[in-house]
């Protein structure tokens, strides 16, 4: 059903963990009860450093991993333009029926992004800006 | 990682095929290839064996062979119990009682007679995922044509009371039926003796170590239902087709052999079980499911806090250990089952259960196994959940 790709970033997540002094603090879920928390380091403008935790199926696992492989070492901009689609061909595809996965990492992203903005006294990006 | 065995815990989903079942079926999928319908040599050979077979199933059974109908399993004996008694019944009544747990192949016809015409009452469990004989009988009315309640549930293995249900619908002249998949060779059953009251029973051969694609439906003589299939005459013209003489015969054999011992292999599984279940349940927030007591002996059915079902199910498969279930989000409907809702799991409990069923194929160092690389597989996918706070010191 999982492509090996998929299996590989399951059985090996990148980036798990939490960082404590996070930059930006993410998290979103989906109506399945997949959750990601996600946790970014920001330096210039930059994802200097990524950490997520997920609950959820193995495809959250696995898009959690990938979204957070992708933006690492990013702009924020960059970052906030990941799209789910993305993330499941970075993972040579997902089953129909997961696509709902990847949907949390995005919205995760954004809300960590948002976070950090705020805290910077900018405006936060809107949703259709992507 | 160390040593990989491979440990399939999943018998209440299918069983391996015993090899003295191979053996038995062998000439028939090579040499004897007759229908036995023809009158010359091998086909009368083949009928011979399918009436052996049935012979084989009575006996199994405490029931007369004239009451063995060969079937492809037990989804279609379920369907025929279920469709073909309440058409049978029709002009008497259209209220059928079933319950909230019974397996899909009981559920689906009773939601598809609901369309054309008939009531359903699907009655409600307790906590342990037991039917009360007394909600039973306060929901049968004057137009009530069929009970149907499973033997055992498939999922957290409840023992259901079938002989004092049955007792209940025969008092009243309603069809009883009995879908007993998950029972064979676990449950000693006398038709005759012990569970008189039982009308009509469905039987799937691999659950019990027989071949996939056949199964029976037990129907008591006398019994008002309506023939299956429409066709050739096979099965006393009431389930028309070619038999599948080698399943038949596979399936046969298969009774006779799990039912020839029944307590002492239920003994040993059930001590393996036993311990499994003690060593699982000491992992922090794990609940087993299903009666304590009354449950199939090689049941198991656990709901871990924080973790998320499919992604165990694969961890385990990575560590090549075969489990299942009850909430894996399939072709995007997720959701825990209706068994686990019906037992009052909320979502996020159901959504971590795992159920392992023993068999056969299992072993004390199978046991070894599971209790070795299922906490740590625990621990790693709680440790990567937002949710999970460990105590200190953990
Ligand atoms: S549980 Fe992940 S997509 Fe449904």
């Amino acid at each position: 059903m999982y492509n090996e790709k998929v299996m590989d970033h399951f059985a090996n997540p990148r980036n798990v963990g939490e960082i404590e002094d996070a930059g930006g603090v993410g998290e979103a879920g989906n109506p399945h009860g997949d959750f990601m928390k996600i946790f970014l380091k920001i330096k210039d403008n930059r994802i200097e450093d990524v950490k997520f935790k997920t609950f959820g199926c193995a495809a959250a696992i696995a898009s959690s991993s990938m979204a957070t492989e992708l933006i690492k070492g990013k702009t924020l901009k960059e970052a906030w333009d990941l799209t789910n689609e993305a993330v499941s061909e970075a993972l040579g595809g997902l089953p129909p029926g997961k696509l709902e996965c990847s949907v949390v990492s995005r919205e995760a992203i954004h809300m960590a992004i948002n976070e950090y903005r705020k805290k910077q006294g900018l405006e936060p990006w809107e949703e259709k800006q992507q | 990682m160390g040593k990989k065995r491979f440990v399939y815990m999943d018998h209440a989903a299918t069983t391996s095929t015993k090899p003295e079942v191979a053996e038995a079926m062998r000439s028939f999928l090579k040499e004897n290839f007759g229908n036995p319908s023809s009158m010359y040599s091998i086909g009368r050979e083949a009928r011979e064996v399918v009436e052996s077979a049935r012979e084989q199933l009575a006996k199994g059974l405490g029931a007369d062979p004239e009451e063995i109908y060969f079937t492809s399993g037990g989804t279609e004996s379920d369907n025929w119990a279920v469709k073909g008694t309440a058409f049978a019944r029709r002009k008497e009544g259209k209220h059928i009682i079933t319950t909230q747990i019974e397996h899909h192949a009981v559920l689906y016809p009773c939601e598809y007679l609901e369309t054309r015409g008939f009531d359903v009452s699907y009655l409600p469990v307790d906590k342990d995922g037991l039917v009360d004989p007394a909600d039973v009988e306060a929901a049968i009315r004057d137009d009530t044509i069929l009970i149907s309640v499973m033997y055992a549930n498939n999922e957290i293995g409840t023992l259901e009371p079938v002989p004092e249900i049955g007792k209940i619908a025969s008092e009243k002249g309603i069809s009883f039926h009995t879908d007993a998949v998950q029972v064979i060779g676990k449950v000693p059953l006398d038709l005759e003796r012990t569970h008189s009251d039982v009308d009509m029973l469905s039987l799937s051969s691999h659950k019990f170590y027989g071949p996939k694609g056949v199964g029976a439906l037990y129907i008591r003589k006398g019994v008002e239902i309506d023939n299956y299939m429409h066709g050739g005459a096979q099965e006393r013209g009431r389930r028309a087709g070619t038999e599948n003489v080698a399943g038949i015969v596979g399936m046969g054999k298969a009774i006779e052999l799990v039912t020839a011992n029944i307590e002492k292999h239920n003994e040993k599984i059930r001590k393996m079980r036993d311990r499994l279940m003690k060593g699982v349940l000491e992992i922090p927030h794990t609940r087993l499911n299903g009666h304590p007591e009354k449950r199939l002996p090689g049941n198991l059915n656990f709901s871990f806090e924080f973790i998320e079902g499919e992604s165990l199910l694969l961890m385990l498969d990575q560590a090549r250990i075969c489990g299942s279930t009850g909430s894996a989000c399939t072709s995007g409907a997720p959701g825990p089952s209706h068994v686990l809702t019906a037992i009052g799991l909320s979502p996020e409990i159901a959504r971590g259960t795992l159920r392992l069923t023993l068999g056969d194929a299992n072993s004390e160092e199978d046991i070894d196994y599971v209790l070795e690389v299922l906490p740590e597989i625990i621990e790693k996918l709680r440790a990567m959940s937002p949710f999970y706070k460990p105590a200190a010191g953990m």
